[in-house]
């Protein structure tokens, strides 16, 4: 049966992917957030998982006004990166895993979350600047990838109970896949920033760092706090922290290992946090 | 029955909700024409021709032009759509916030390399934080 080793989180700022395209990463403003990833990339390499299910949002890239779908997921065989405007990042394309995910959006589903299901997708920084931090710049990423997209641009969106409460469906569905497979979950975006109005450039360090303290040691209760508090406390942007707790509540319910935490303050707009935890089963 | 909004009280803030993305439709879809190369070109060739192709309001189409982005968010812009029209003019995203918030680039990008704006003030209207109006130069320049 495949298993959740591990789940890991990280901020996805697009300046971050445009540091590691440019060259830019030793000079010194980017230098302490690379060195926050040291660990990381080579645990990755020591612990390469056969899929990663990476929880990411679209930025108004693949989803425009058109179409706004809450939970999407990608069952398609391979993503390209998609030009944002900028240029699309030389990074590799996104090679899926489309039986894996097809069986988890059939376990979601009956499980009474109505995913949409995306067999043609771009991915954008959210998706890739996370692969580029813990994978660095391979020709090609080290395993197959599964998009599940969450809006949180338009809202209302998803609650952090429903995003929690979906993890664990997600969980139970990896659970009971019939191949033997390792399976990392990664929850991406946050922490505190703010991109829009006279408020943009908000950052609160105290209010990301007990959320990082009470995501490891009680998600059940973060999973309680309400959108509003986010807003306020961290940002209009600081929302996509929801999508922590959908690879949160795929874990077990052990408390899971730390094998790595990272804070740092700023990368652009935005406040990065970053952690590894092994899943104990 | 009136919709729950607790939102509407956060200084410096718009939040992006079903009203403001109805209101914004036909504004966030001509900048996402803009993720096309061709379609830059013809934008920046003749940015006025270019927008009369699409059914916005007058204000709207004033705003773009005046790269205003709080009056486009003003009238349902959203920040990730408006990006592509920073992205059309070669601007980072951290230029694009800060150009809302009344700093010059260069005291954006320092208040961020000291940690950020501070949440302390800043979560009530009616407060006394820097993104409160009172605080805001672009709204004094307005009133003055």
């Amino acid at each position: 049966m495949a298993q959740i080793t591990a789940s890991v989180y990280t901020s996805h700022v697009p300046a971050i992917g445009a540091a590691i395209d440019l060259g830019k990463t030793t000079e010194p403003y980017w230098q302490p957030l690379f060195k926050g990833y040291e660990f990381s990339k080579q645990w990755m390499k020591d612990n390469t998982p056969d899929v990663i299910f990476l929880v990411y949002n679209d930025h108004a890239t693949a989803f425009s006004l058109e179409m706004i779908p809450t939970f999407a997921i990608g069952c398609a065989a391979e993503f390209t990166p998609a030009d944002e405007g900028w240029g699309p990042r030389p990074v590799p394309q996104v090679i899926g895993h489309p039986e894996l995910a097809a069986h988890i959006a059939q376990s979601v589903i009956q499980d009474d979350f109505d995913l949409t299901i995306v067999n043609k997708m771009d991915v954008d920084h959210g998706l890739t600047v996370p692969l580029s931090l813990m994978c660095g710049q391979p020709t090609a990423w080290p395993c197959p990838v599964i998009p599940f997209a969450v809006n949180v641009v338009q809202y209302p969106v998803p609650s952090g109970q429903r995003c929690y409460n979906l993890g664990k469906a997600i969980g139970r569905a990896i659970a009971s896949y019939d191949q033997p497979l390792k399976v990392q979950i990664w929850g991406t975006g946050g922490m505190s920033h703010q991109l829009q109005g006279p408020r943009a450039g908000l950052i609160n360090k105290e209010f990301d760092n007990a959320f990082l303290d009470r995501l490891i040691a009680d998600p059940e209760g973060q999973a309680k706090v309400p959108h509003i508090d986010y807003v306020r406390e961290a940002g209009s942007e600081g929302i996509e922290l929801v999508m922590w707790l959908i690879a949160r509540g795929a874990m077990s319910t052990k408390p899971p290992k730390v094998l790595h935490r990272f804070y740092h303050v700023p990368a652009s707009n935005t406040a990065v946090g970053h952690l590894i935890l092994e899943n104990q089963v | 029955m009136s919709l729950d909004k607790p939102y509407l009280d956060v200084p410096g803030t718009t939040i992006f909700d079903a009203e403001q993305s109805r209101k914004g439709y036909h504004l966030n879809q001509f900048c996402m024409s803009l993720m096309k190369a061709a379609n830059r070109e013809r934008f920046k060739a003749n940015e006025r021709a270019y927008l009369d192709e699409w059914p916005m309001s007058e204000d709207q189409k004033l705003a773009v032009l005046a790269r205003d982005l709080n009056r486009c968010i003003s009238l349902g812009g959203n920040i990730y759509f408006l990006a592509k029209i920073g992205a059309t003019d070669g601007k980072s995203f951290q230029q694009m916030a800060g150009s809302m918030t009344g700093m010059s680039e260069e005291e954006y990008r320092n208040m961020m390399i000291s940690g950020g704006r501070s949440a302390n003030g800043n979560r009530r209207i009616g407060e006394d934080g820097d993104a409160q109006a009172h605080h805001q130069p672009q709204d004094k320049k307005a009133s003055a």
